[in-house]
């Protein structure tokens, strides 16, 4: 199990564990760094505070109860749907990939796609406001067309390394793919 | 050229195990051997003591079932103590009476998360070390999902190779093979099994009873509704006018319908696929629920004498709105927005239209003592369901708007033949025809007389036009007011009548339910678990890994497309 230390596109620190199980099979996690105490009790403070000067204003106390509400209710939301802990992404090279979330409220969420699927797995530029980023992403076969690409999905889409970081896991998951191809190609042969 | 074929080709053996069976007790692993994907779908656990004899009838009875090959795949020991020696040679022994290639040899010792395997392959397709993937998945949530291919994808999976997906041919297994899942070891069998059912078959003492009494109550509902339906369908009710009105009257539609969903309910046959019971069960939902909304409507009406005060405001209501007409007409007959209007024609089609609403007025006071009473009775039949309530409510405002309705047709009617009298007129104007043969706009030449009278006629209506038009245009803007109510009252109905909540009930609670299958979805998570990768020499010996965290058990399930 290695781990290293990368950049994410925004600018904070994110960890990448690789583990290697068998030959054709790899794990990669990106852990995203977690939430600061500082921006929780900032942001708390804030709404609270406008709370305040609007209970100053207008002498209703349901302002008080309703803000501390929404900071609760506003505070699970982002915890159970919104910040993502850790994406990490399995390799079983004759079964599939499996992309995991795990949010900080402890959530999983997990996808799976079947490596007959699976037509490659590549790093695509995109054109983001002022900035170009790179994203790792995997292309699914399209049934009808042994050439075409029926669809696109991302991978790492809340932690968003940078190309260093990528072009690791890229070059491990092209290692797996080659694998199939020849198992694939011996097969016909055979 | 030689072609160099002795790449590095890896034979991964892939064991898709339920996690059921890993406390199960030591026994032999039965299930299915795909040998196009090198993969064993364990199904079962057979455990000691058992005659090989009667494992193989057992087994060769449930593959003629089943048509699945059904095989004995290897061993499962699950010892509390150290690994004994005698066990070991034992489970070799099996190994020569159930002759399988290739044997496979999992055991876990005690309560440790190792878990080793064996496998033993005669003749080794390649000298390189084979690699082995366990795949721990639930066999419950398999079974009860749908992701088995389905009828329409039958073809799709008859396709050989690489386009026929592989884990569709395991679900499959596992789909096929209920009758494998009706014995367990606590049966008094000479087989005892261990698999998702073992602790004991799911079920509830309401569904069972429900089940049962469900026969002689669909036989009753489909015998009562063919009585109903063949009143229905009498020659009596099929006189001109009263089709007629049942056409135009939105509760018979209602009506109709939820007759045709009870039909569909209480048919004696078995859903043939999933669509079909997906629909019986959002049609059984849904009435049930448009009964329970009805009721409690019922319910709240009846209470306080609502119906009365409701009967009480109705003459005042209809009154009110009669005297805006006329207060309407008044305008309009006078000098409306600022439009000059042509005096004669206006104070026609004025007094014409408020005669109308003194008859409406005095019909509606002729029945005003009966309202109460028919409200009452009306109101009864809420019970059938919220939405024919709202089908009666709909029609109610129908028949007290008659009159817009009336005006609009008159108003439509004069404005239709004004605008076909002015479009013949000014072709007439400008020396043209319309051929009706050949459906088009010929040159003619008229006479001098009828020019004349034609371009009289035609400054006639032309100027009589803005009249007409702003009658028209009142009377539509009404309309279409009454018609913008009714239609919000109808889409209300065809909500209760056509969302299926039990999908998505079912979508919320027990989500593995409904995973459907495609070839492009990417599948749920949820039932597999991944437990690791363990890398296994060829013919002899084992090895032991420590197996990684185990992931997806708990996740919810998140297919793309």
């Amino acid at each position: 199990m290695e781990e290293g230390m990368y950049r994410a596109v925004c600018g904070g620190r994110i960890a990448l564990q690789r583990r290697q199980y068998s030959a054709s099979c790899r794990e990669f996690s990106v852990r995203c760094p977690r939430l600061q105490l500082r921006s929780l009790s900032a942001a708390t403070c804030s709404v609270w505070l406008a709370a305040y000067g609007l209970f100053v204003l207008s002498q209703n106390s349901m302002v008080l109860s309703a803000a501390i509400f929404i900071t609760l209710i506003g505070l699970i939301v982002y915890l159970h749907f919104v910040k993502i802990d850790q994406e990490s992404l399995l390799v079983i090279g004759s079964l599939g990939i499996q992309m995991t979330s795990s949010y900080a409220s402890g959530k999983e969420n997990t996808t799976f796609i079947e490596m007959s699927q699976v037509k490659d797995v590549v790093i695509n530029e995109a054109i983001y406001m002022q900035k170009v980023i790179y994203y790792l992403c995997i292309l699914l076969q399209d049934p009808q067309e042994p050439h075409g690409v029926s669809e696109v999905v991302p991978l790492f889409q809340s932690s968003k390394p940078r190309l260093d970081c990528l072009v690791e896991v890229y070059r491990s998951c092209q290692e797996i793919l080659e694998q199939r191809k020849t198992s694939d190609f011996t097969r016909t042969l055979n | 050229m030689v072609l160099r074929s002795s790449t590095i080709a890896i034979m991964v053996l892939k064991v898709f195990f339920p996690s059921c069976c890993a406390t199960a007790e030591s026994g032999l692993l039965i299930g299915r051997w795909i040998p196009e994907q090198n993969s064993a779908v364990v199904l079962a656990v057979v455990h000691f003591p058992f005659i090989p004899g009667q494992v193989k009838q057992y087994l060769s009875e449930v593959q003629r079932v089943t048509q699945i090959d059904m095989c004995v795949l290897g061993s499962w020991s699950n010892s509390k103590q150290e690994k004994e020696e005698v066990l070991d040679k034992f489970l070799e022994d099996l190994s020569t009476i159930f002759s399988h290639e290739p044997w496979i040899q999992l055991s876990k010792e005690g309560d440790s998360k190792f878990w080793s395997c064996c496998i033993f392959q005669k003749c080794p397709s390649s000298p390189k070390e084979d690699e082995f993937i366990l795949v721990y998945y639930d066999q419950r949530k398999v079974m009860l999902s749908q992701l088995h291919p389905t009828d329409s994808l039958t073809t799709f999976a008859d396709h050989k190779g690489n386009d026929a997906s592989k884990l569709g041919a395991v679900f499959d297994t596992v789909a096929k093979s209920k009758v494998l899942f009706m014995t367990d070891r606590y049966d008094d069998g000479p087989i005892k099994l261990t698999h998702w059912q073992s602790e004991g078959v799911e079920a509830s003492i309401i569904v069972e009873l429900m089940k049962q009494a469900s026969v002689p109550v669909c036989m009753l509902l489909t015998f009562l509704l063919s009585l109903v339906s063949s009143v229905c369908k009498s020659r009596v009710l099929k006189f001109w006018p009263l089709s007629f009105i049942w056409s135009k009257l939105s509760t018979c539609e209602q009506l109709g319908h939820r007759l045709e969903h009870l039909q569909i309910i209480s048919s004696n046959r078995k859903a043939q696929n999933q669509t079909q019971l997906m629909r019986k069960a959002n049609i059984f939902v849904s009435l049930l629920i448009d009964m329970t909304l009805g009721i409690l409507l019922m319910s709240w009406l009846y209470r306080e004498n609502r119906i009365g005060q409701l009967a009480d405001t109705l003459i005042p209501v209809a009154d009110h709105i009669a005297k805006e007409l006329q207060d309407l007409l008044q305008w309009l007959m006078g000098v409306p927005a600022g439009l000059k209007m042509n005096r004669a024609l206006d104070q026609v089609l004025g007094r014409f239209f408020l005669y109308h609403i003194h008859l409406w007025i005095s019909y509606i006071h002729l029945m005003s003592p009966f309202i109460e009473m028919i409200l009452w009775y009306v109101g009864l039949s809420a019970c059938l369901g919220l939405t024919v309530a709202l089908s009666i409510l709909s029609d109610i405002i129908a028949l007290l708007t008659f009159h817009i309705y009336c005006f609009y047709v008159y108003g439509a009617r004069l404005y239709c033949l004004k605008i076909y009298g002015l479009s013949s007129l000014w072709r007439l104007f400008r020396g043209k025809k319309w051929n009706v043969l050949r459906q088009r706009v010929d040159s003619c030449s008229y006479d001098l007389d009828q020019l004349f009278i034609g371009t009289l006629l035609f400054t006639i209506l032309l100027f009589l036009l803005p009249t007409t038009a702003l009658y028209y245009l009142v009377f539509t803007l009404l309309r279409l007011l009454v018609v913008f109510v009714q239609g919000l009252i109808h889409l209300l109905v065809d909500l209760i009548d056509s969302l299926p909540l039990y999908s998505v009930i079912l979508r919320l609670c027990r989500s593995y339910r409904l995973a459907g299958w495609s070839y492009t979805t990417v599948l749920p998570w949820d039932l597999f678990g991944f437990l690791g990768a363990v890398e296994c020499l060829n013919n002899h010996g084992s090895k032991k890994c420590p197996l990684p965290s185990v992931s997806g058990q708990k996740s919810v399930p998140h297919p793309i497309g």
